[in-house]
């Protein structure tokens, strides 16, 4: 166990945000959890007796009449803002005394640094291109990631929970989103900062960070597995396994979501409910393309003269 | 008109007259000094006891600050930073478990990284000779010239963990509903200039962390597909290092002079502009939309009336 290592990651000053990121997001999770439990109880219980939902206060907090409805934003909701804006403040001064930012040695073209990486926010893009070719993982991927978050509004028809924190009424959007910002961005980002060292090469947390280590790895394309060879074949047989992916991974989707979520299914449209089907099954060819590379050392799938996938 | 004449040439008897007219109106004026200066002085301490009647004042402040709910209102409706507010709102919006404040500590992020930054702008020449040596003169010359770049550096990552926490949380409660689909999508659009935004900052020491941060974050353009040399069917569509969008970004093959200035541009002006502008739409569709979203009255399936199709 390589302690030093460990803390030259753990503390490098642009580190700090995502060290600082867990415990933000255990917290917050925490806390959005407590009060969707305690919503669902209440709806759980309003649900079970139609007399008491007519009268009882819809909040999991009690409201007694006399109570005033409004208050003013001068100064409840000033006062709020004023404290965050402080306390915000207070942190920002100490830690910009206490950690200074990064300053490297002046840019040196001649001088690749190892590892080179992007900014932390990045970094779930970049450990994406060790699956991914660049145009994917660089471009595409970014590109639908913004274009699958501004369609969520649309394809999300599902008309409880808006405005109070659930799990119970809306299980499927809030544990796809759940998927894909925690697992997909998130885990990646922390596996980019304290996993990945030198060549972008695999090192346990506490592992140190050998310069000189080689793996060698015979990644191999799913074609040649197949013992195909024409160039032709090869873009045929990706193109049929990527397009069955999609088939029959759809077929199975969809046989889920009809059985597990017949409300929203009913209510989406056609095209409602493709973009939702394209987008999911894109979401889980991630994980699925990164078992493929870690577990059978497969690099390429689809082949073809102009791209792989 | 004789008589004036007449008076005009006799001469003697009427400059008597004349000097002791103004005698007399010396004497008058004086006395008025002596009398009025003081009535005035003393009326004027009366009112500096109360500046809230001056005309000065009132010019300012359109209404008394006396605490009634009315001046309460007035605060908040005739102020032109706070009118984005409504005058009131629910009890409950005040609630911090509610929106963790994060949408409003991103904004009051952005409002200290455009003062810091400005400050650093003062300092900073966007060159390749300089740009190295201005950012070691901030740091060991100027008067808290390392406490600004601190504060703007870790400002920077503080905003993009709030960005994301901000959007989180409005999954989380749903807000993006009907009728705030807009919104959502204006919000995506600020996440993603607010990555951009650091990105853009991220060249700016021309340091090695930030250089090659930058070349592997712009060689993924390379691969764009179409448009870049190294993308699917961009040499195809003529694309080369010179011709294609990732030249466009730099403003050159590699990162140089000219990426430093295009970054610096973006940086500073560019995207601050194009952000500012979308967040005055997501604050304005924030009230239009109805104020914030919750925390709302809990729905029960039960009363989910189907649209009629």
């Amino acid at each position: 166990m390589d302690w030093r290592q460990l803390w030259e990651i753990a503390s490098a000053p642009d580190n700090i945000p995502i060290v600082g990121l867990i415990p933000l997001l255990i917290f917050y999770i925490y806390l959005a959890w407590k009060q969707a439990k305690a919503n669902d109880e209440l709806i759980a219980e309003l649900e079970t007796s139609p007399a008491m939902a007519k009268t009882h206060h819809r909040k999991s907090w009690p409201f007694r009449p006399g109570w005033q409805k409004e208050v003013h934003v001068w100064p409840f909701l000033l006062r709020m803002e004023f404290l965050a804006a402080i306390i915000v403040s207070a942190i920002l001064m100490v830690w910009s005394i206490t950690l200074s930012a990064p300053l490297e040695e002046p840019s040196n073209p001649n001088l690749t640094m190892n590892p080179a990486k992007a900014p932390w926010y990045f970094l779930g893009l970049q450990e994406m291109l060790v699956y991914f070719d660049p145009w994917i993982a660089g471009v595409v991927m970014p590109t639908l990631i913004i274009v699958g978050l501004m369609v969520i509004p649309y394809i999300d028809t599902n008309p409880l929970g808006s405005g109070y924190y659930t799990w119970k009424q809306r299980k499927f959007s809030i544990g796809t989103f759940l998927f894909g910002f925690l697992f997909l961005w998130v885990a990646m980002i922390i596996i980019g900062t304290f996993i990945r060292g030198p060549g972008w090469q695999w090192f346990w947390p506490g592992q140190t960070w050998d310069h000189n280590r080689l793996i060698y790895e015979v990644n191999r394309d799913l074609p040649d597995i197949f013992g195909i060879t024409s160039n032709l074949a090869k873009a045929i047989f990706g193109a049929v396994v990527v397009g069955g992916y999609y088939l029959v991974g759809g077929f199975i989707a969809h046989a889920l979501f009809r059985r597990y979520n017949p409300k929203d299914y009913q209510r989406l449209s056609l095209l409602q409910y493709s973009i939702m089907m394209f987008f999911l099954l894109t979401m889980v060819a991630l994980p699925a393309k990164m078992l493929l590379r870690l577990a059978f050392n497969i690099k390429y799938v689809w082949i073809t003269p102009w791209f792989n996938v | 008109m004789a008589e004036d004449n007449k008076n005009g040439k006799n001469g003697n008897g009427a400059r008597v007259g004349l000097l002791e007219r103004v005698k007399a109106g010396v004497k008058e004026d004086v006395q008025s000094l002596k009398t009025d200066m003081p009535a005035k002085a003393k009326e004027q301490i009366e009112h500096l006891k109360d500046p809230t009647k001056t005309q000065v004042y009132t010019s300012i402040f359109r209404h008394k600050h006396d605490d009634t709910p009315r001046n309460r209102a007035l605060g908040v409706l005739s102020n032109v930073f706070l009118h984005l507010h409504p005058a009131k709102i629910n009890r409950d919006a005040v609630r911090y478990s509610y929106t963790w404040g994060m949408g409003g500590i991103t904004f009051y992020l952005f409002i200290v990284l455009t003062f810091t930054g400005v400050l650093l702008m003062f300092y900073y020449h966007p060159s390749k000779v300089q740009a190295f040596r201005d950012v070691l003169y901030l740091e060991h010359d100027v008067p808290f010239g390392k406490l600004l770049r601190n504060m703007h550096r870790w400002a920077a990552h503080l905003m993009v963990i709030a960005v994301w926490l901000h959007m989180f949380r409005v999954f989380l409660t749903g807000s993006y509903k009907k009728p705030r689909e807009f919104n959502w999508n204006v919000g995506v659009i600020l996440l993603v200039l607010t990555l951009l935004l650091s990105f853009t900052g991220y060249l700016l020491p021309d340091d090695q962390l930030g250089f090659w941060a930058v070349t592997v974050g712009t060689n993924m353009a390379r691969a764009t597909p179409l448009l870049g040399h190294e993308g699917p069917f961009g040499h195809q569509l003529g694309m080369t290092p010179y011709n294609d969008i990732r030249f466009g970004l730099l403003g050159g093959s590699i990162v140089d002079a000219n990426a430093l200035l295009r970054s610096y541009i973006w940086h500073c002006i560019g995207i601050p502009i194009v952000a500012s502008i979308f967040m005055i739409v997501h604050f304005w569709r924030v009230r239009k939309d109805g104020g914030i979203s919750g925390p709302a009255p809990v729905m029960l399936a039960s009363e989910v009336k189907e649209p009629k199709k």
